[in-house]
């Protein structure tokens, strides 16, 4: 067992916990915050997307002591434009990806206003491109929808964007 | 997943001395493979030394104008880089082409070039698969084996290598700096993947106890009119079917220089020599990129499911080159 303090939605927890668990189940399973979805426990689908320090990271993949120090966000500490813009844009459907899109959207637009490019971003040299609809596209590829509300997600982010 | 211990290294010293005298200690970059291979039962650390907070996460510009990447620059901020956007525009676009933002951010350079494959039955532990288990067969052969190799297979493997970014690199003629308690290597990009002969377990020149410290990319002027293409079963999120680093400079007409590599289609980060060869001194034509890439290809071995894939390579490289010649690189 591992002794580690993890700071979560600006709140520090005490966990004694075996390293090999994952910040998701340490998320959901030690600290009750469910709002983070288990799609394939392997980095395939985005379901567990929280931010690390405001990064957007796959947290299935984590192990929970190696957050230890780190800032982590989850959608329980998130009050944000495009919670209501996934709403009227019919960004969902059944719901389950939606705390991992939210999370990884928010993460998106403070890369893309880093300068951060992307795989169809055209001329690589040149920062602070338009994110029109194929850059939001590419940017949230790592967040899967088996509802298929893309267009929905797609025209959320553009609106929050904007 | 088996239980291990953890230990958070606080510097290189330390890191290199644990896994020196430790039996089964394996190294936690930010663990996008390792995580899952130990989920799966496929590796079995007894120790893991997590080495995120190691001091090597600078990207520095060197003498003489080539670039030093620490090995724990996260592969985001390795494309995000500047002076890598411009001067390795196509490094920079291989690694934004692989797996997904959230897995960049964690993703290192040292765990990206040595990610292992993603061949279906060395994931299935009821499958023969003498990467996972040595002499036991493989089962890829005559079976699922659409995302196989076609270049550098052996009848003991036919795995592809996964990786983007190490295929922008074998271009690149990196150089991957190791260090153990017994001292510091510097090893050549095209030697340090290995082709899988009757030994498809080893699968670097990685010794057991060292550590990827860094990787020296060399100057290459070409490469300023460079780019990445990579073929996928969808627009983004898949591993390659096919993909192609290249750089060309044309006078007058004439190829005066030409680099490539290939992904998705070599048991290793692909250099296609032929092909450079082929290009050299030849006219800046589709004529001539279709010879370079037969020239490359001939040596190409496939199955039925994966037959496709020398036609689908042969188009691709022909594109790419196309491209960089109307369109100039990716920069
Ligand atoms: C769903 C999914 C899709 C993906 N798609 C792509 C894709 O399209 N293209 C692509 O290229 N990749 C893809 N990847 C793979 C991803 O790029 C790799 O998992 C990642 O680069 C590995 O880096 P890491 O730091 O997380 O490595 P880790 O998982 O931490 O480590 C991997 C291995 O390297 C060792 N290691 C790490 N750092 C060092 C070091 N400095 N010295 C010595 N040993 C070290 C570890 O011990 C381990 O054996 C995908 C992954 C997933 C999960
Ligand atoms: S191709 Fe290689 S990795 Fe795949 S089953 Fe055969 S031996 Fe294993
Ligand atoms: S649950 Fe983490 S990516 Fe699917
Ligand atoms: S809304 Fe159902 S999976 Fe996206």
């Amino acid at each position: 067992m591992a002794e580690i303090s993890l700071r979560v939605n600006g709140s520090a927890h005490e966990l004694d916990i075996q390293p090999q668990v994952s910040l998701l189940d340490a998320l959901r399973e030690h600290l009750g915050l469910t709002g983070t979805k288990k799609g394939c426990d392997q980095g395939a689908c985005g379901a567990c997307t929280v931010l690390a320090d405001g990064e957007r990271i796959n947290s299935c993949l984590a192990p929970a002591v190696q957050y230890e120090g780190r800032e982590i966000t989850t959608i329980e500490g998130i009050g944000h434009p495009l919670q209501e813009a996934f709403v009227h844009a019919d960004g969902l459907q059944c719901g389950y990806c939606t705390p991992g899109q939210i999370c990884s959207a928010i993460g998106m637009l403070a890369e893309h206003k880093d300068g951060m490019p992307s795989a169809v971003t055209e001329h690589l040299a040149v920062t602070g491109g338009e994110l029109d609809d194929a850059e939001i596209r590419e940017r949230m590829s790592g967040n899967l929808c088996r509802c298929g509300a893309y267009n929905g997600i797609v025209s959320a982010i553009r609106e929050v964007a904007g | 997943m088996r239980s291990f211990s953890y230990l958070s290294a606080p510097d290189v010293e330390t890191a290199l001395r644990v896994i020196a005298d430790g039996e089964g200690v394996k190294f936690l970059g930010g663990g996008t493979n390792l995580v899952d291979l130990m989920r799966e039962g496929i590796e079995r650390p007894a120790t893991v030394v997590d080495i995120t907070r190691l001091p090597l996460t600078g990207i520095e510009e060197l003498p003489g104008g080539g670039v030093r990447v620490g090995a724990l620059v996260r592969n985001s901020r390795l494309a995000a880089d500047l002076l890598i956007r411009t001067r390795y525009p196509v490094l920079a676009q291989a690694v934004l082409h692989g797996a997904s933002a959230q897995l960049r951010n964690m993703a290192t350079v040292g765990g990206n070039l040595l990610q292992r494959t993603r061949c279906l039955y060395f994931y299935d532990g009821a499958a023969a698969c003498n990467k996972r288990a040595p002499g036991s067969g493989c089962d890829a052969i005559g079976g699922f084996s659409r995302g196989g190799a076609i270049l550098g297979a052996s009848e003991h493997c036919v795995a592809a290598h996964p990786s983007d970014m190490a295929v922008a690199l074998a271009m690149l003629d990196a150089v991957v700096e190791v260090e153990s308690v017994r001292g510091v290597r510097r090893i050549p990009i095209a030697d340090f993947h290995r082709l899988p002969g009757d030994t498809p377990h080893i699968e670097t020149a990685l010794a057991a106890d060292e550590l990827i410290t860094a990787v020296e990319l060399p100057p290459v002027p070409v490469a300023a009119n460079s780019r990445y293409r990579k073929v996928r079963d969808r627009a983004s999120y898949a591993f390659a079917l096919v993909s192609v680093a290249a750089a060309l400079n044309v006078e007058d007409g004439v190829v005066t220089e030409a680099r490539l590599a290939l992904g998705g289609v070599g048991t290793k980060p692909w250099r296609a020599t032929e092909a450079e060869r082929a290009l050299l001194g030849a006219p800046a034509t589709e004529d001539a990129f279709r010879r370079a890439a037969e020239a490359e290809l001939a040596a190409a071995v496939a199955g039925p499911q994966n037959a496709f894939k020398i036609e689908l390579a042969r188009r691709t490289i022909v594109a790419t080159l196309r491209r960089l010649l109307t369109e100039g690189s990716a920069a």
